[in-house]
């Protein structure tokens, strides 16, 4: 096994240079994005010194303060129910013996992760058109229903991990000394599963409030999300009060996303 | 005792069942319902206005590929719808080609760390996978316009008088979905290589290989079931792009994305617009199938 020293058998020409070009292109145009917010001039490529102007500007914004609630508004309860469903629909497909409609309740679940976005925004365009035009109701329930099964899956699938790791005995033996199996899950299940629960929660959040496209077609006029609102934008003059908003999303997610990753690792 | 194990059965099917139905309602609800929905739309007949007259009509999917001559009634193939058709496939296809070529040695890199580093360099891989897709497009956006960082940086050191015309042309949406689905390859070929058995790459050597052959001959061959499924990742989501090129190509550019809503808005095409739907749809079913198959293999050959 003698090698002449300073030959490495992993090392491919190349390609850590490429490595380095990926990792900087992925990160230097948001990098950017972010620097330009704090620009004193209104240019997103020249740079006229430090300032908070644009965040004083996109704050004052009542546009942007409605969708900024609105964005919270229906990622909080989209999070809220889709995380509530995702609990129970994982209860009911991990750790059983396979049965009748297994893999078709697990299609369906997972349906919003295969289904292209822009055909389930068309879906649910014409299908909200009909109850519309029906009942006469367009508040935020449309956005929050939508959202709400987009977000399942994302929801469910740490939720699942969690509990595919978790220990059936000690449920069983909570069973034997006569829990009832409210209280199992209540006072075992629960407990060990929080976690996941937790991640879960924190992805659908994230995947709630960063929904451009199917916001897009099932929202009624002057319900713009921070998203769509920033699309809007994007047809006119790019001032850095863009790269602000966007900043101030980029920080929400990447905090969520850091803090998930640190969650999913909890030990179970 | 056979009752009482049927009694068993049924109370947890019913259970389950209970458990089931509220995730089920929603997607039933606001996902799959509406998609059987659409496919029925996409055999009516489109009212003047948008919306559907109740009229039973195969003339949307004939306008999928199709076109009838206005002044001679002669059939032809579609052009535009063809055109648009073909950059999708072009681009999403290009896309997945430069997403290889940036994306597997990058995964390299990442599998040969130290297992201690390997946690943060795939963080730095999923930080950006999860964060908003419309602002990391807007991000390229901005380094690529006319007034833009790269231009005028080349400007200023005298490389070009002009700036580069790269927004709002095919390459700015190639650009963009590169940019965006890049993780999305590189997630799936880390897994694969990260259980690389490299005595088999120490063995390659012992016999003499070149280091271009044993990529070629010992790397490329255990690692295909992460390349393929990569492939698959980016490529799907980008033929049903949406947002990328509406940003980037600026209206100009078309994916089947943006004629599908085209035909919601401008177009009042609604039966044509789901009829596109559904082709896009079927065409990603497809692609999927593969991918699990793949996935399957994979599974299968790391036992």
């Amino acid at each position: 096994m003698a090698r002449a020293t300073g030959f490495d058998i992993r090392r491919q020409y190349g390609f850590t240079t490429i490595a380095a070009i990926c990792f900087i292109s992925l990160y230097l145009p948001v990098i950017l994005l972010v620097v330009y917010s704090f620009n004193a001039g209104s240019s997103v490529a020249i740079w006229e010194g430090f300032s908070l102007r644009w965040y004083a500007s996109a704050w004052a914004n009542e546009q942007v303060q409605e969708a900024t609630v609105r964005s919270l508004i229906i990622a909080f309860w989209a999070a809220l129910i889709s995380t509530s469903a995702a609990v129970l629909a994982a209860l009911a497909t991990t750790r059983v013996r396979p049965y009748r409609g297994y893999s078709a309740v697990f299609a369906t679940i997972n349906q919003p992760l295969m289904v292209p976005e822009i055909v389930t925004a068309v879906a649910l365009l014409i299908f909200f058109a009909g109850i519309k035009v029906q009942t006469g109701y367009t508040g935020l329930g449309y956005l929050v229903i939508a959202h709400s099964a987009f977000c399942i899956p994302f929801a469910y699938l740490p939720i699942r991990a969690r509990l595919q790791g978790m220990d059936l005995t000690l449920e069983q033996a909570a069973s034997d000394l006569y829990a009832s199996p409210f209280q199992v899950f209540r006072r075992i299940t629960l407990p060990q599963l929080w976690p996941g629960i937790l991640a879960g929660a924190m992805l659908a959040f994230v995947i709630s409030l960063d929904d451009v496209v199917i916001t897009e077609f099932v929202k009624s006029a002057g319900q713009d999300t921070l998203p769509t609102y920033m699309l809007g934008q994007l047809r006119r003059v790019v001032t850095p009060e863009v790269n602000a908003i966007s900043t101030v999303l980029l920080g929400i997610s990447v905090t969520m996303v850091i803090a998930f990753f640190f969650v999913s690792r909890i030990r179970k | 005792m056979s009752d009482l194990a049927r009694k068993r059965d049924r109370r947890e099917a019913r259970n389950r069942w209970l458990l089931l139905a509220p995730a089920l309602t929603i997607l039933i609800f606001a996902a799959s319902g509406p998609l059987l929905i659409t496919l029925v739309y996409s055999f009516l007949t489109a009212g003047d206005y948008g919306g559907v007259r109740w009229e039973f009509s195969t003339d949307a999917w004939f306008n999928v590929f199709l076109q009838r001559d206005i002044f001679d009634d002669t059939l032809s193939f579609a052009d535009a719808h063809l055109s648009i058709f073909w950059r999708s496939v072009k681009l999403s296809l290009l896309t997945t080609i430069g997403a290889i070529i940036l994306g597997f040695p990058t995964a390299y890199f990442i599998a040969t760390r130290p297992k201690h580093q390997r946690d943060f360099w795939m963080l730095l891989i999923i930080i950006p996978f999860w964060t908003n897709l419309l602002i990391r497009t807007f991000a390229v956006m901005e380094l690529i316009r006319n007034e833009g960082t790269l231009n005028t940086f080349l400007i200023s050191i005298g490389v070009i008088d002009e700036p580069l015309q790269i927004l709002f042309t095919e390459t700015a949406i190639m650009i963009g979905m590169l940019y965006v689905y890049l993780p999305l390859m590189v997630l799936p070929l880390y897994a694969s290589m990260e259980r690389l058995e490299f005595s088999l790459i120490e063995a390659g050597y012992d016999l003499y290989a070149s280091r271009f052959a044993v990529l070629r001959r010992i790397i490329l061959p255990l690692v295909k079931p992460g390349l393929i499924a990569g492939s698959i990742l980016v490529f799907v989501p980008s033929l049903g792009a949406y947002v990328t090129p509406r940003v980037m190509g600026g209206g100009k550019q078309l994916m089947l994305g943006n004629l599908i809503e085209l035909q919601f808005g401008q177009g009042r095409n609604w039966p044509l617009g789901a009829a596109l739907s559904i082709t896009l749809l079927a065409t990603v079913m497809v692609a999927l199938l593969f991918y699990v198959r793949a996935a399957g293999r994979e599974e299968v050959s790391h036992g």
